[in-house]
């Protein structure tokens, strides 16, 4: 006899949202040069937020403009003092943390407990941490006195969209750049709200500016003769396209793009553990996740026992509004993300693999998908190769670790992988043949400002976070250190 | 081979000219230059050679034409050797960059004579070139098992976990080697590359690509496996777009493409996301390549991984 849970909605009344807003360029909000404006949706509802502006390539020059102007006084600041705006920054967000996940929630459709106790604690971390390096470059490994690179212009998705905010905007001015930020179409708001901050604590005006808009205004950034910087998160396909665009320019580039990533149990791992992992792994964020371990890989001896401990867990995820506190899944971000997923899942269906979700009430309006897994899957099955970005989990097995780190390195991605063993040596071994980024060893989408994060091969280059998150928007003092 | 003949007069005690032969004069015993790929000695899969030169346009070998079929199959031969060369212990792997150095300190005469005629300079400026280019085997000898000290971090994450960043090979590299510093120049990309475990398809410089070929048979007599250094002559123009295309290919070194051919591959390089060097302003003209070379190659070539082991009784 299962109890059912009473409602425990998180209050919306800390969030006020206006509705409209401008561009935030020079330190103004300011209508889009045409005049244009798009309206952003709440994914659990469908419920219309706010309308916000649609920035042009007119609006972008604008920005990258004022960010040029900034960028004199800005580099030229003291490091100690560029560190303070920052700190402050970093207080205002703790400050503002539960307005924020409130806010973030309702934009993306992410469950309140994610939004507050994973995202806006890691964006306030991540101010802190780069504020600390901003009168320490020096240090940095990265020659003496290393130089910013000018303007960035940064383009971030929608599943992280305050936490990407902190990744590319706080190691940026840390080391004397000025940004031009565009979110993504379907969640501007924290951005917007971010501006604010700004605001409050008295940031010069120019050093960030906020674009927000579609995929025209990202292109029209990345591909402005004035930007020295880019840097993007996102999918791999408009990765290319962007790398296509800076080719032949001096523009520094970083891209953080798409992954499908192994995590991998072995049959000596605490099967308990290993579901909480699993689930993490790909039930975390609707599946929104570029590092989601959307490929289970379990060794064949104790396959059936995972899987039945892991449809048992996947049974008591609740999935629902955002805003309570009890969700574990929320709102797909979008309709065209809803019809991805649905559209590879049928994939992995049509193909032969085995489909099954567990029987779970989803709301009638708004965007949302079920937990679901596949099993039978081949590597050749397009929900095994292709990234999802939805709960949507394919479920392969092994016999040896060769055989594990075959298929787990069989891929054109490189982002993350997980290793589920309770033996040591095998642990670093796995780790050690694993082609990808970040690997994480009995534990699995964890994130920290110290820690670099980033991908091998198709998943993108640079490193975000860490000592290694400044290389991407310094100018080493050496010409012959320099490179792409 | 409508050229000057005579070229190689540096292979006789006495010059060789056009009449020269005599009953005391030996006639040289010429080498036919070939690629180095997988650790052996091909021609040309297209059976193409073209005329190299020297400075004067005196007829100095025929070197292999190499095809975009030889380019894929260099690739080949340099992933099959990626998993040993890049598991190999950073020990062993210095110890054979510095073996490299041995063996070619042996043979200074013979590379000297071939830079000065390659890049028409005196011969005592050509000597000099190559000591630089030995000693330079041996400075990035030194950083096989030092790279990841200035390049690795130990992160304090805010949780129960040992974190642990550390640079590991990009993978399979094609480097377009520079068109005008035959040697030191090869060097400096080829050392910067493998040193951190990655292997290479290097085309070497089209003018000049002698000192390359003979490079090879050194590095067949290194310790160095088969296939971690693969080397083609022909026209960077017809073997950089495939190698720039290549889905096996993991990043691109540009430096011997010239401005609208580096554009063109940086753009054909998106195609798989290879990491690309670009061109460097530094690269050519005088005093190239003379200078402290620093970390920047080596570290443009890897990638940084970062492990998290959950801790706990």
């Amino acid at each position: 006899m299962a109890f059912d849970y009473a409602p425990a909605p998180e209050s919306r009344a800390i969030v006020d949202i206006a509705p409209s807003y401008g561009l935030f360029i020079d330190g103004e909000f300011r209508e889009a040069a045409d005049g244009k404006v798009f309206k952003t949706l709440a994914p659990a509802s469908e419920e219309v937020l706010a309308e916000v502006a649609q920035a042009s390539a007119q609006d972008v020059d604008h920005a990258v403009k004022a960010a040029r102007k900034a960028f004199e006084t800005w580099s030229a600041l003291p490091g100690a003092e560029r560190a303070k705006y920052l700190f402050r920054i970093a207080r205002i967000i703790q400050e503002r943390s539960r307005e924020l996940a409130v806010l973030e929630s309702l934009d993306n459709g992410k469950p309140i407990r994610e939004s507050r106790d994973f995202d806006l604690p890691l964006v306030a971390a991540h101010f802190f941490y780069y504020a600390g390096w901003a009168d320490k470059l020096d240090h940095a490994s990265f020659g003496a006195n290393p130089r910013p690179l000018g303007v960035a212009g940064q383009v971030i998705p929608w599943n992280f969209p305050l936490l990407m905010l902190s990744w590319k905007i706080a190691p940026a001015l840390a080391t004397g750049n000025t940004v031009v930020l565009k979110p993504a179409e379907t969640t501007p708001l924290s951005a917007l709200f971010f501006a604010d901050i700004c605001r409050q604590a008295g940031l010069p005006k120019g050093v960030v500016n906020i674009l927000t808009g579609d995929g025209t205004a990202g292109a029209a950034l990345v591909a402005h003769p004035d930007v020295n910087k880019v840097a993007f998160t996102g999918s791999t396909e408009v990765g290319k396209a962007i790398a296509r665009t800076v080719a032949g320019t001096d523009k520094k580039l970083t891209l953080e793009l798409g992954g499908k990533a192994a995590n991998i149990v072995f049959d000596d791992a605490p099967i308990d553990q290993a579901v909480e992992g699993v689930v993490n792994g790909i039930f975390f964020n609707q599946g929104h996740v570029c590092c989601a371990g959307s490929r289970l890989l379990v060794q064949e001896s104790v396959a059936d026992e995972l899987l039945d401990a892991l449809k048992r867990r996947m049974a008591t995820l609740r999935v629902g509004d955002p805003l309570d506190k009890n969700t574990d899944v929320g709102a797909i971000n979008s309709a065209e993300q809803l019809a991805r997923i649905t559209e590879l899942a049928d994939a992995g269906e049509s193909e032969g693999a085995e489909r099954w979700a567990p029987a779970c009430d989803l709301p009638s309006s708004g965007y949302w998908f079920a937990p679901t897994l596949f099993t039978g899957v081949t590597q050749a099955h397009r929900i095994a190769r292709e990234e999802v970005f939805g709960p949507v989990l394919s479920v392969l097995t092994f016999r040896t670790p060769a055989e594990a780190v075959e298929k787990a390195n069989n891929t054109p991605y490189g982002l993350s992988a997980g290793i589920w063993t309770e033996k040591g040596s095998r642990s670093l071994w796995m780790a050690s043949k694993l082609r990808a980024g970040i690997v994480w060893s009995n534990t699995f989408n964890k994130l920290d400002p110290t820690s670099p994060f980033g991908g091998y091969k198709e998943s993108g280059y640079g490193r975000e976070g860490g000592r290694h998150g400044l290389e991407a928007y310094l100018a080493p003092s050496s010409p012959k250190g320099e490179h792409a | 081979m409508s050229g000057k003949t005579g070229g190689r007069s540096h292979r006789n005690v006495k010059p060789e000219g056009q009449s020269g032969m005599n009953a005391v004069d030996r006639l040289s015993v010429f080498k036919t230059y070939k690629l180095f790929v997988g650790g052996k000695f091909p021609r040309s899969e297209s059976g193409r050679v073209y005329e190299v030169t020297d400075a004067q346009g005196a007829w100095l070998a025929n070197a292999p034409l190499s095809s975009r079929k030889d380019a894929r199959d260099a690739v080949v031969a340099a992933r099959k050797a990626f998993g040993g060369w890049s598991g190999a212990t950073a020990y062993n792997r210095g110890q054979i960059l510095y073996r490299v150095a041995e063996m070619l300190e042996g043979r200074r005469e013979q590379f000297a004579t071939e830079v000065a005629a390659a890049e028409g300079i005196p011969r005592p400026k050509a000597a000099a070139r190559v000591n630089a280019a030995i000693d330079r085997w041996v400075w990035y000898a030194g950083w096989s098992d030092k790279v990841t000290q200035i390049a690795g971090a130990a992160n304090p994450v805010a949780g129960p976990y040992f974190n642990l960043s550390t640079p590991e090979p990009t993978g399979v590299v094609a480097v377009l080697a520079p068109r005008d510093s035959s040697f030191l120049g090869l060097v400096s990309v080829i050392a910067p590359a493998i040193v951190t475990g990655n292997t290479v398809v290097v085309v070497a410089s089209e003018q000049a690509p002698l000192p390359a070929l003979s490079l090879g048979e050194v590095l067949a007599t290194s310790d160095l496996p088969g296939g971690v250094v693969n080397i083609l002559s022909g026209k960077a123009a017809e073997l950089g777009l495939p190698l720039a295309l290549h889905q096996d290919v993991n990043a691109i070194d540009l430096t011997g493409a010239d401005g609208e051919l580096a554009v063109e591959l940086e753009r054909a390089a998106a195609e798989n996301l290879k990491r690309v060097l670009r061109p460097q302003p530094g690269d050519s003209g005088k005093g190239a390549w003379s200078a402290d070379p620093g970390t920047g190659r080596m570290l443009a070539l890897v990638e940084t991984k970062t492990v998290w082991h959950s801790m706990g009784v």
